[in-house]
């Protein structure tokens, strides 16, 4: 019996943390994905995150008020994103390349805020976990507080997150509709597909790109303050540890689409937090091992080519009208 | 307002006849005077004056190179023009963009579509759509698709992604598109150029209820029985100026030419009589695979001879690709043997086939058969700079393989500015004609041509017939694939159906019949057609 109980909560911690880790992943990686259907490569979404990261943290520290922080971490990933927008959009340099400087701009200057203005590891109270509790409704014969968590097994799993975990989930169904209902997603799907035909009926199409790397930008600075004042509390330098490059990899494994890059998150979050639980219980794998598990998930899976037939055509193709 | 108030002086002298006025004195639909396009090292369009009557089909004929496509693509906003101005309506545009063009009326049909293959019609139609609300409607943008697809005479699958559709269709998706973006003026780019006779005749069809509705429409094409048949008047480009305005019901086809090439052309090639020598090819029983691991060629047996042109006949995708490969060394084979004059090289490499004296013209000239950034002397010395004199060792002598190419220029009447153009700056024709150099000055026992002239204008296609045909008549064994039946008939000695790979049938073209090929190139056996047994003892199968 009490080893029955165990396992269940094994499992149930598993699939909470797969679902809370999974978080800084999705902001990310849909940023990123929306980047990618525009067209534009940015492989600096690490850079972009640690600066999210820090300037979230340090709003918070600083106020006290998480949603400020939230709110600065976007508007800082923005910045970064309109850097690599004006690089590889305007100026046309390669992609990969202005992506890598990208990250190594966001490491070097968030290290350095982060010395300059903290000098110490500090800790924030940011986001709690939200409560979904309903008191005295007569009509449900319920007299005492009633939490959602508390439904046995569903509740602890799904109940008992942040509001940052469930801003993440809501962003692949409004990303899904905006990308395939919308005309503006009808303009970021050409562009990253055909952006000769897309500007022969005159979409802008440096437009559309500064619009999307801007807001994968805000997303994977969300992304990065997701890890600093929500899951974590708080700031390290390069406390990314190759997230955002994780990222890059899940918008290839999820497809391009927005479900794709969720399930994409999930799986690998999941893989961690096992590695995570694997850890804890103390079964005799070497720990070196177990932290390896999902980066060689990673690469397994990016090596099935499966739908790839929705990789936009024109990704990291800087765009310039021909005249030959 | 009126072209007098053009700055150029000149313009103004030019237009002192008085532009064109509709007998209800509306202004033309398109208007343009002194067009000048230069692009570094070229001028592509000098001093061109065009004018489109609103309501009529006009056809811009021209070899390639003449200045079509710039004059539209400046048209269109693509480009903008060097010196010159335009009115459109009668009212004086200057496009900066093609959503300038648009907004004044005009659209054009490129010849590379300007569709997202993986987005469904309705989609292509709607991008850049103004009015669409924010949220699209997918079910009032089908009906609206529909609607003017019924208009025109155009049926088309709203729903459907264009990556399904044909290339007709696709076309009728890249019209409807422009439409709906409000053209009043559409310019389509060689639209005939991909589509079945059965297609264009469809499009012909569409093109009159468009200019009977108020349209106006400017045809580009190099086809002079379609221009004839079609357009209302003709104006013809000769090297980036305007040879003439013609109405259509004024000339003939050898008229046209003539002002097109600028000098008189010939329909017929001589080709004198040469009696076929030794077997310089033979392929016997052989068996390959296609890309997708089909059946490509099954027990095709063929032979060449030394002064013979053979023709290959058939619908595209019955073999001509894998033949011409595995002759070549591109493509193993899974059954049969190859000989070249007498040596077997089953399944050598490309090398070997090079050094047995086979040359290859192959169907995608920019892809296979030369390399596009290279210069033009780098692509001709691509096979010969193992060897003296251009190669040296491991060095390659750039001087002397530039002299070479320049001799080649010269002698093939290649059309570029210099050795060291990139290939990929050249037209269609001068590119074939690069290719056909650099193989023919191997002096090949043995060339294999898959659809050499396809793409060509006129003046093109009879250089490389020509070509084709010296090689014969100084001995060379010629393998011409061709969808073309003309070309077949005009210039090869033996004709050979292809069928799923299959020969299904040899004939001396002299004696050969249109209606037999035509029935045999459909899969129907040899039985029924009039073969002679001494020219086709592998027929049966």
């Amino acid at each position: 019996m009490t080893q029955e109980l165990t396992v269940l909560a094994i499992i149930i911690g598993i699939a909470h943390s797969g679902i809370r880790l999974a978080t800084p992943y999705l902001y990310a990686a849909l940023g990123e994905m929306m980047a990618q259907r525009s067209g534009v490569l940015n492989l600096g979404v690490e850079g972009m995150m640690l600066m999210g990261a820090f300037a979230g943290f340090y709003v918070t520290f600083q106020t006290g008020n998480p949603w400020l922080g939230v709110l600065a971490a976007a508007v800082a990933g923005l910045l970064m994103g309109l850097i690599m927008a004006v690089v590889s959009v305007s100026l046309k340099a390669e992609q990969g390349i202005s992506g890598i400087g990208l990250y190594l701009f966001g490491l070097g200057v968030s290290s350095l805020l982060f010395k300059t203005m903290l000098g110490t590891v500090e800790g924030v109270n940011g986001f709690h976990e939200m409560q979904f509790c309903v008191a005295n409704v007569p009509l449900l014969n319920i007299d005492s507080t009633f939490c959602m968590k508390d439904i046995p097994v569903v509740g602890p799993i799904f109940f008992d997150h942040s509001v940052l975990v469930y801003g993440a989930f809501a962003l692949v169904p409004i990303l899904w509709f905006v990308l395939n209902k919308t005309t503006w997603g009808l303009n970021v799907r050409a562009v990253g597909q055909n952006p000769a035909a897309a500007d022969s009926l005159s979409v802008g199409v440096n437009r559309v790109r500064y619009e999307n790397v801007m807001l994968g930008g805000a997303l994977a600075g969300i992304a990065g303050a997701s890890l600093s004042i929500a899951l974590l509390g708080i700031f390290q330098e390069g406390m990314t540890n190759g997230m955002g490059f994780i990222a890059v990899a899940l918008v290839y494994f999820g497809g391009w689409s927005p479900v794709g890059v969720m399930a994409g998150a999930l799986l690998f979050s999941s893989v961690n937090a096992l590695q995570l639980w694997v850890q804890v219980l103390g079964f005799n794998i070497a720990s070196n091992l177990a932290v390896m598990l999902p980066y060689l998930l990673t690469i397994i899976a990016l090596a099935i080519p499966f739908r790839r037939a929705q990789q936009p055509a024109a990704l990291s193709k800087p765009f310039t009208r021909s005249e030959t | 307002m009126t072209p007098a108030q053009s700055k150029h002086a000149h313009v103004a002298t030019i237009a002192a006849g008085e532009p064109w006025r509709a007998s209800d004195d509306a202004p033309p639909a398109v208007e343009m005077r002194g067009i000048t396009k230069r692009f570094p090292g070229v001028i592509a369009n000098n001093q061109v004056d065009f004018t489109v009557k609103r309501g009529e089909i006009h056809a811009l004929l021209g070899e390639n190179g003449a200045g079509k496509s710039t004059l539209m693509n400046v048209l269109a906003g693509l480009y903008k023009p060097s010196e010159g101005t335009i009115w459109i309506h009668g009212e004086r545009v200057d496009f900066n963009s093609p959503r300038d063009a648009i907004a004044a009326g005009v659209g054009m049909v490129h010849q590379h579509f300007m569709l997202v293959p993986v987005q469904t019609v309705a989609e292509n139609i709607f991008l850049g759509v103004r009015e669409t609300p924010f949220v699209l409607d997918y079910k009032q943008m089908a009906a609206d698709v529909r609607r003017i697809g019924t208009q025109y005479g155009m049926p088309v699958d709203p729903n459907a992604k264009i990556w399904q559709l044909s290339v007709g269709e696709q076309q009728r998706v890249e019209i409807i598109k422009i439409l709906y973006h409000g053209a009043q003026v559409l310019i389509l780019d060689e639209p005939t150029a991909v589509l079945t006779p059965q297609e264009t005749l469809g499009l012909f069809a569409t093109l009159r209820t468009m200019v009977a509705q108020g349209k106006t429409v400017i045809f580009i094409s190099h086809k002079l029985d379609e221009v004839l048949s079609i357009a209302d008047r003709i104006t013809v480009l000769r090297a980036g100026g305007v040879a003439e305005t013609v109405f259509a019901r004024d000339v003939n086809k050898v008229q046209l030419a003539s002002l097109m090439v600028g000098r008189e052309v010939l329909f017929r090639l001589e080709k004198p009589e040469r009696a076929p020598g030794e077997v310089r090819l033979a392929l016997s029983a052989v068996e390959a695979l296609d890309n997708k691991n089909l059946p490509a060629l099954r027990k095709l047996t063929l032979k060449v001879h030394s002064c013979e042109i053979v023709g290959i006949a058939g619908v595209a995708g019955n073999g001509q690709r894998e033949l011409a490969e595995v002759i070549c060394g591109l493509r193993a084979i899974s059954g049969g043997v190859i000989e070249v004059c007498g040596k077997t090289v089953t399944n050598a490499a490309p090398i070997v086939m090079i050094n047995a004296g086979v040359a290859y013209v192959p169907e995608d000239r920019s892809t296979t058969g030369s390399a596009p950034n290279l210069s033009l002397a780098e692509n001709t010395a691509i096979k010969s700079y193992r060897d003296e004199p251009v190669g040296k060792g491991m060095f390659v002598k750039r001087n002397t393989m530039r002299t070479i190419a320049g001799g080649l220029i010269d002698r093939f009447n290649i059309s570029a500015p210099s050795t060291a153009t990139p290939v990929r700056k050249l037209s269609g024709g001068n590119l074939q004609k690069v290719i056909l150099a650099r193989e023919i000055s191997k002096r090949p026992r043995v060339l294999v041509a898959a659809y050499p002239t396809r793409g060509l204008d006129i003046g093109a296609t009879e250089a490389v017939r020509k070509i084709l045909l010296d090689e014969r008549n100084d001995g060379a064994a010629i393998l011409l694939i061709s969808e073309d039946l003309d070309e077949i008939f005009a210039i090869a000695d033996r004709i050979a159906v292809l069928y799923e790979g299959r020969v299904m049938g040899e004939f001396a073209s002299a004696d050969a019949d249109r209606e037999t090929i035509g029935l045999m190139m459909a899969g129907h056996a040899a039985d029924t057609a009039h073969t002679s047994p001494a020219r086709n003892p592998e027929a049966a199968s």
